[in-house]
Formats: structure tokens, C-alpha cells, sequence
């Protein structure tokens, strides 16, 4: 859906909703940083998952033969900005001005909209970076009017601990973290990791041969590349499958979904089952609660639920977003973020760097006062 | 009363083979003017009028209601019109132009045989190259939908409008998305389709447009059209 013009009284207010929210950022001490909307496409969006960088706008820079982007949202941009500062840094940032997207044919989903939000870098103390992000944004909704919104809240570095605590070659540990944002091939590894390789066993000696006749050597991938790959999947016939009871496991975490509290204790209850022990987890998770309570945030609004982030890639932790009360999916959440250290090392980070941040649509939050 | 407007392929074999199809129903197609102008008329029908477009071009004509009625291959009406259930009546196969769109990669690659091989290799090349794996096509949309239904992530599309199958030769590209019908230029490229690499079987479709001015055409253009062409009815459904 593109956008209308907009003046007169709507322009005015989302004017003010935007100083409301840059006071309001610049408050809480953060730098504020002016982005640019276009980008080289090369670079920035293969740093992006697969759904954002399919939907940003692409298009042929007339002078140099490249292509070039409209960004596609500002957490990316705010961190090769962070970069340039240098990774040892401690910081955090506050940016605003629009985001650009092509949305699913048949949806009318607006394919530019303003983005108000803060990124922190370098904090040591977790759960206070995390909190502090949180009530950022759930403060800034109040400042604009908006209170008591539906709060959802979800942690990634649930399922990736549980994985880790798997009995399983690593090489197979590797490939569901990599495809966890994506739950239909995330079901299918996770089903192959259970039943016996298929792979052949492959004599080493006559590989490279073999690989020779089978075609000319066109692409960048070497002869190397498929005898060594050969070989490792040879070497994979004798994993041991993952046993049912541990990979059931994974599914009944990722299916908790209730009010915050209950959902500790259902995590409670799973806990060493199947020889894993979520312990740390529940720690962790029950001290993040008990600092949004102490901030100030109604547990009772509060739903955890396990697989909310598997729809954004560069998430890997805490993760949250608020909606209209009363309108928990109706519409667009009217702000969210969450963790994402991962994404730190691909865009050059020697080792992962502790980024956490979140947004706010002010366009979101004026049409759901209306 | 306005003219009845056809888009028919502008050259090749799917143009001749459209063409016999119209034949053989008592529709004669005759070029107006020289080889070189593009546009013709049914012998017969005064108030038919056909526009020889590009293949590709046909379905965005289609769409934007320029054209009543149009022949072109059901891969591009698929790869160019996401929407296209609200614009575009696919009315029937026309049994020519068979080909299928699929993935490709280097025969020498023996350790790849589907989807969740090249999603693994994938992975590794990123890795080892520090860019994603490149695959050459010029249909994005459906490449885009297709390796994301198999959970590929990490590859970049690199748009090729010819030629694709030599992508991986030229080394702009690692593996292909493309149409292929034989098999042959695949092979002679040193390409090996996946197994569960057939994206869509594709071929030349009869389509109505739903965004067109049916009303301003003379019913009885409509009725003698219909008729030759053995359908009900000839506006879209």
C-alpha cells in the first residue's frame, strides 16, 4: 500500500508524536544519529535474513552499475554506524525517520512508515540493558498517550540453550540453530536428526577422480569443497540419531505460551526431563520479570511465549513487542525489539557484542488512539 | 463499440505454435504490413486487433487491462503477477510450450543432490567466501518463494536475462534458476538439475484479463470469438 499525502491535523500531530518521542529518547541519554535512506544493496542486505533483504526496495544505481537500497529498517544501519565508532565502545543511539519495504501482494500493509527507536551497545549488565530498552519504549507509548498496552515477551536464548544441552553432533547442533527462524525446515532437520544418515560410505582415494568425471569445474566452489564435504557426511553415518523424548522436548518448550509468571512454572515442570536441565533459564527469565516488575510494568499483561522472535532473524535473546490494548493482533504491534549479540560478529565484530534495541511506530500509535 | 484486443508473442516458436493453435480453430492471424511491424489482425474480424508483444511483457499488459486476451507462458504470468488470481483468468493449457523452471547446479558437484544439499552448501560457502552463494535467474519472484518454501537462506539472486546457464562458466554464479525443456543446454553447460528442484512446469497459457473493458466490445465479436475457440464463454470468470 503506498502512502497518501498527509497534512493539516495529521501531519501536526505525527509531528508532535516524533518530538515527543526524540525528547524522550534524547532523555535517557542516548546519541542521536542521522541515517541515510539509501544504501549500497550489496552489503546491507546481505547482512539481513533472508525476509527482510527479499523485501527491501532494490534498484540500479544509473551511475556506477550497481544496485542501491532503500533501507529496509534502522537496527542494521545503527550498528555499521556503531562499528565506526568501535565495537569496544559502550553507547546507545537514537534515530528516527522512515523505514521502506515491499509488503505481500493482497496485504495492505504500508511499504514505508516512520520508525522512532533506540539501539544500546556494550552493556555488561543484560537484563538492565534489556529493561532499560523495554521501559524506554513502553514509557514513550505513554508519552504519547498510549497506556497499558498488550505486552508480549519471548526469549531466544531459551531454545538455543536447550539445544546446546542436546545430545548431538555439533554439525547438526549448527544447522538448527542456523534455521531455527525458520520452523518448516527447523521441523525437518530436526526429523532427519532423528533417524540414521543416508549417507554413503565414499572411498577416499578415488574422490577427486570421481568428482573430475563428473563435470567441468564451473561456479567458485572447488573439487575440495565437495570431496571434503563427501567425506564429512561419510563420517556422519555413525552419528547416534537424537533420541524422541529429547527432540519432543524442544516442540513443548517452543509451545509454551501463557502469562508470564505461569509460563515459569511450566518451564519449572519441564526442567530435567529428558536429562536437561533448565535451571539457568529459569533464572535468568525470572530475574528479567522481576525487574519489569520492579519497573513498573503489570505482570498481569505480560504473556511469555517461547516462539515469538522465530520470525526475526537477527533476534537471539530477549525479545518483546507492544500492542493496542484490546487489539493484541488486529493490527501491526505498535513497538518491539529485542536482543541480537550474534549479529554483532557478521558485520565485523571480532567476538559477539552485547546490542539490544527497539522501535516505536509512531503512525501505529496515533491510528490506534484514534 | 471498441475492438476486441489480443497480445500474442512478438517472435519464436511460441509465436508460431501460437499461431497454428489460432489456425487451426479458423482464426487466421495476418501480420498488418512488413515482418517488422508488430501488429496483425484476424482475417475475417474487423474489430479484433493483435498486438505482438513480448512474451514477458504480456502479462503486465493483462494486468493493466491493455489487453483483453493474451498468450504467454504460465512461468512468467506466475513470476511477474503475484496477485495475479485478482486480475488474470488463466482460461486454459494450450498444450505447446512445454518447459519446466528448476534448479541447477555444477554436475561435479556429487555431493549435492537436493534442496538440503544446496542449503548446507550454502551455508559453507558463505563461510568460506564471506559473501553468499549466487544464483543466477530473471525469475526473482518465483526463485525468492521457492528456495524460502525449502528453507535456503543464504544465497543472493543475481539477475540474468540470458544465457543464464552459463552463469556458473562466466563465475558470476555459483548455481541457476531458469527454464529448461530438454535438459540438454543444462548438460552442455555442465548443470545438473536437483531433484526436488522442479520450481513449476510451465506452458503456453490462454489468458483473460480481468481488468479489461469487456463491456465496450461488441457482444457479437465476443460470441463469433468464443465460438471458434470452443468456450463458453469468452469473458473472464
Amino acid at each position: 500500500m503506498l502512502a497518501a499525502p498527509r497534512s493539516g491535523a495529521d501531519q501536526a500531530a505525527l509531528d508532535r508524536a516524533i518530538s515527543v518521542l526524540a525528547e524522550h529518547f534524547a532523555d535517557s541519554g542516548a546519541t542521536r544519529l542521522d541515517l541515510p535512506h539509501i544504501y549500497q544493496a550489496d552489503g546491507l542486505l546481505d547482512l539481513y535474513g533472508e525476509d527482510l533483504r527479499a523485501r527491501a526496495f532494490v534498484y540500479p544505481d544509473p551511475d556506477q552499475g550497481r544496485e542501491l537500497c532503500l533501507r529496509p529498517d534502522f537496527t542494521v544501519p545503527v550498528a555499521l554506524a556503531h562499528a565506526d565508532q568501535g565495537w569496544d565502545q559502550v553507547a546507545s543511539y537514537t534515530y528516527q525517520g522512515p523505514v521502506f519495504r515491499r509488503q505481500p501482494p493482497g496485504l495492505q500493509r504500508p511499504v514505508e512508515y516512520m520508525q522512532a527507536g533506540i539501539e544500546r551497545f556494550g552493556d555488561t549488565d543484560r537484563i538492565a540493558a534489556e529493561v532499560g530498552v523495554f521501559k524506554s519504549l513502553y514509557r514513550g507509548l505513554s508519552e504519547l498517550d498510549l497506556d497499558e498496552p498488550e505486552v508480549t515477551i519471548g526469549d531466544l536464548s531459551i531454545p538455543f540453550a536447550i539445544l546446546n544441552a542436546l545430545d548431538m553432533p555439533e554439525h547438526r547442533r549448527a544447522s538448527l540453530r542456523r534455521h531455527f527462524w525458520r520452523p518448516n525446515r527447523f521441523r525437518d532437520l530436526l526429523e532427519r536428526a532423528q533417524t540414521p544418515s543416508k549417507a554413503r560410505k565414499v572411498p577416499g582415494d578415488e574422490l577427486d577422480q570421481r568428482v573430475n568425471e563428473a563435470g567441468e569445474i564451473v561456479g567458485l566452489r572447488s573439487i575440495t569443497d565437495v570431496t571434503k564435504r563427501l567425506i564429512r557426511l561419510a563420517g556422519a553415518r555413525n552419528d547416534a540419531p537424537v533420541r524422541p523424548e529429547q527432540a519432543q522436548l524442544i516442540d513443548r518448550v517452543l509451545q509454551i505460551r501463557a502469562p508470564a509468571r505461569s509460563a515459569l512454572i511450566e518451564l519449572e515442570k519441564i526442567s530435567g526431563t529428558a536429562g536437561v536441565d533448565l535451571s539457568a533459564i529459569i533464572e535468568t527469565l525470572a530475574k528479567r520479570l522481576e525487574a519489569l516488575d520492579v519497573a513498573g510494568i503489570g505482570m498481569d499483561r505480560v504473556v511469555f511465549d517461547a516462539s515469538f522472535g522465530r520470525n526475526l532473524e537477527y533476534y537471539d535473546g530477549f525479545v518483546f513487542e507492544l500492542r493496542a490494548p484490546g487489539d493484541p493482533h488486529g493490527h501491526p504491534p505498535l513497538a518491539g525489539g529485542g536482543r541480537y549479540d550474534a549479529m554483532t560478529t557478521r558485520l565485523g565484530s571480532p567476538a559477539p557484542v552485547p546490542a539490544v534495541g527497539g522501535i516505536i511506530r509512531p503512525e501505529a500509535v496515533l491510528e490506534a488512539l484514534a | 463499440m471498441s475492438a476486441l484486443t489480443i497480445g500474442l508473442p512478438s517472435k519464436g516458436r511460441l509465436q508460431e505454435d501460437t499461431i497454428a493453435w489460432f489456425a487451426e480453430r479458423g482464426l487466421e492471424i495476418v501480420r498488418d504490413g512488413t515482418e517488422r511491424e508488430y501488429s496483425a489482425s484476424v482475417k475475417g474480424f474487423g474489430d479484433v486487433t493483435v498486438q505482438l508483444l513480448s512474451a514477458g511483457e504480456i502479462p503486465r499488459e493483462l494486468a493493466a487491462g491493455r489487453i483483453h486476451m493474451g498468450v504467454t507462458g504460465r512461468d512468467l504470468i506466475h513470476e511477474r503477477i503475484p496477485n495475479l488470481e485478482a486480475v488474470i483468468d488463466m482460461r486454459f493449457a494450450m498444450g505447446f510450450g512445454h518447459a519446466d523452471l528448476i534448479v541447477a547446479v555444477p554436475a561435479f558437484w556429487i555431493d549435492v543432490v537436493d534442496m538440503h544439499d544446496l542449503d548446507e552448501v550454502a551455508h559453507d560457502f558463505r563461510e568460506a567466501h564471506g559473501y553468499p552463494l549466487r544464483i543466477a535467474t530473471k525469475y526473482h519472484n518465483l526463485a525468492r518463494q521457492f528456495l524460502n518454501e525449502k528453507g535456503v537462506a543464504e544465497y543472493r539472486l543475481v539477475d540474468s536475462q540470458g544465457a543464464t546457464e552459463a552463469a556458473p562458466k562466466n563465475l558470476n554464479a555459483e548455481a541457476i534458476i531458469d527454464i529448461t525443456s530438454s535438459g540438454e543446454t543444462l548438460r552442455a553447460n555442465h548443470l545438473k538439475m536437483l531433484e526436488d528442484g522442479l520450481i513449476l512446469a510451465s506452458e503456453a497459457m490462454l489468458c483473460l484479463s480481468r481488468s479489461a473493458e469487456w463491456d465496450g466490445v461488441s457482444s457479437e465479436t465476443k460470441t463469433r470469438i468464443s465460438d471458434q475457440l470452443g468456450i463458453d464463454r469468452i469473458e473472464p470468470t
